[in-house]
């Protein structure tokens, strides 16, 4: 069996505070977490969560206080490792005396490719996140939206086998948006691991294979979306009309919208039958009776509320 | 030898040039010219001291503030800018980079200096007076120049590791200016009857680099010979306190957390 793409193994990070930086503030909590070869890997979770902590501990960036990490069997602190991998950073920004083009030639000389090879490789590229046209431009003159396709390009320039995405989509119009998932997709074909955090729920829930919910520093929750979202029928849904004069019984009074003519319910889903019998007591015609399950965004509105009730608790220890 | 540090120094020469670092060579350039003119009119047979004097002095003053300035920037400059970031997630090691940060400040040095080298040989040319042997002297003293330049680089990129650019400016000039004192510190130091006064300056006087050794000014625009034992004690100590300082730049830098 080959071995995952990621392997998270208790990684904790601790940030001194304070004036004389006695206080730590614990910013990923004994994370454990496995993202298998090819996977589309969602990283959820409110500003302040840990995410960026994450992916900075997977590329190097930081060291772990505690727990270690491996990506494709490498551990995070071997810079063969690099090698592998890609990362586009959050709110990216770069050598703005440069051009897109020569940005890349850059970032490409720490790579394995010839100078033919490249150089054509970064024309590719330009070309593929639709900056061909500004790729001589020095990025000082970028707008964010292109900062964040130059960023792209260049993690993903030495063909790495991993790719790690801070907020992809941040800063992006729709249009952006969707040209981001679309190379997320075309990824996915050639078989490489994306392991992108964000906080749009609708990319996650359309791209990912899997998704991570963190909060406070914690892994709350991972599964594929629809597992995350199933996991509990929150409530039933029904549909139904009043016939003229008619008004609704006074048990379910104030518990109706009427929408258009139509009136909708929420009821426990233990409360279902009892609510349809007053119904048809009423003569109300049923025209839909379906199961309100979580989205993804209320799963993660629950877990972020829980969260801040146990947040004092982010401060973990005096040195 | 890894090859990572070479796209970094060519890249940190290349942001020099785009930053318009070079651009103080114009007013090196209006100094010699000015002070051609001046001395033609009024120092008749001090014109060859006065010129070398005042060119020797302004690349050393404008190659120190080059150093210092740029210096403590190469490392806070990227951290700050967050370009790093995508940079260090490729293959390349923590050392690679300061040591590609550190050539490339060191060539822009090269180049400004060469510049500026040319310039004060000119401005001789201008004043009228044929080139004689004892010429050489400057070339050794703008050699000179440049260790110290390389030096103070690598204490100003020692600084910029664990500090912000305000601090690393002020201890690289701190430490600039006591090594330019440190044979008169250690001297003070003799003449004391404090025993940890004594002690202390000792400390001072090896712990700092010397740079009075580096100060061959004065004997090239007198054309007083520089001994050759100089020139290999000077590279020697450079090499391997610019050595040291990377050594210890690496070490603070590659366990440094880039929050």
């Amino acid at each position: 069996m080959s071995s995952p793409a990621i392997e998270i193994l208790g990684l904790t990070k601790d940030y001194p505070v304070g004036f004389w930086r006695k206080r730590m503030r614990r910013s990923l909590d004994n994370l454990t977490l496995q993202v298998e070869e090819g996977e589309i890997f969602g990283f959820l979770g409110p500003n302040g969560a840990g995410k960026t902590t994450t992916m900075k501990l997977l590329t190097g960036l930081i060291f772990p206080t505690a727990g270690t990490a491996r990506v494709r069997g490498r551990p995070i602190d071997d810079v063969a490792m690099h090698r592998e991998i890609g990362y586009l950073p959050e709110q990216p920004y770069f050598y703005d005396y440069l051009t897109a083009r020569e940005l890349l030639d850059y970032y490409g000389r720490f790579g394995d490719m010839g100078k033919a090879e490249l150089r054509d490789r970064v024309a590719r590229l330009l070309e593929r996140v639709g900056l061909a046209d500004a790729a001589d431009v020095q990025l000082r003159k970028y707008s964010k939206g292109m900062l964040q396709r130059a960023g792209i390009a260049q993690a993903i320039l030495n063909d790495p086998k991993v790719i790690f995405l801070d907020e992809p989509m941040s800063g992006l119009d729709p249009v952006g948006r969707r040209e981001v998932r679309d190379i997320i997709g075309e990824l996915k074909k050639q078989g490489k691991t994306v392991f992108f955090s964000t906080h749009i729920l609708s990319d996650a829930e359309m791209l990912c294979d899997r998704v991570a919910v963190l909060a406070g520093g914690k892994l709350q929750g991972v599964g594929a979306p629809g597992e995350i979202v199933s996991l509990e029928v929150d409530a039933m849904d029904i549909l139904f009309e009043l016939p003229a004069g008619r008004s609704l019984p006074p048990a379910l009074a104030g518990r109706a919208n009427p929408i258009g003519g139509r009136c909708r319910m929420e009821v426990p889903e233990a409360e279902l039958y009892a609510a349809l019998d007053e119904l048809r007591r009423s003569e109300a015609r049923i025209l839909s009776v379906s199961p309100v399950r979580p989205t993804l965004e209320d799963y993660f509105l629950r877990v972020v509320d829980k969260e801040k009730v146990t947040s004092h608790a982010v401060e973990v220890a005096v040195r | 030898m890894s090859a990572a540090p070479m796209p970094v120094a060519v890249n940190t020469f290349r942001e020099a040039i785009r930053d318009r670092v070079l651009y103080n060579l114009v007013f090196f350039a209006l100094l010699m010219i000015g002070a051609s003119i001046l001395v033609g009119q009024i120092s008749i047979g001090i014109d060859r001291l006065v010129i070398i004097n005042l060119g020797l002095s302004a690349i050393s003053v404008f190659g120190l503030v080059m150093a210092i300035f740029i210096g403590v920037g190469l490392v806070s400059k990227e951290i700050e800018k967050r370009t790093l970031y995508s940079l260090l997630a490729k293959p390349i090691r923590r050392w690679e980079f300061l040591v590609g940060k550190y050539a490339g400040l060191v060539l822009t040095l090269v180049v400004n200096t060469s510049f500026m080298t040319i310039g004060l040989a000119t401005a001789l040319f201008y004043v009228g007076r044929p080139f004689v042997r004892t010429d050489a002297l400057i070339l050794v003293s703008v050699y000179f120049i440049l260790l110290e330049l390389a030096l103070v680089t690598a204490i100003a990129l020692f600084f910029s590791c664990f500090s912000t650019p305000m601090l690393s400016t002020l201890f690289t000039l701190g430490t600039y200016i006591t090594g330019i004192f440190a044979s008169d510190i250690r001297g003070f130091g003799e003449f004391t009857k404090n025993p940890s006064l004594k002690v202390l300056t000792r400390v001072i006087y090896y712990l700092v680099p010397n740079f009075h050794n580096f100060n061959s000014i004065a004997a090239a625009s007198h054309g007083e010979p520089i001994p050759l034992a100089l020139v290999g004690q000077n590279t020697l100590y450079t090499v391997l306190y610019v050595a040291l300082l990377l050594v210890a730049a690496s070490t603070v830098f590659s366990r440094r957390n880039l929050k």
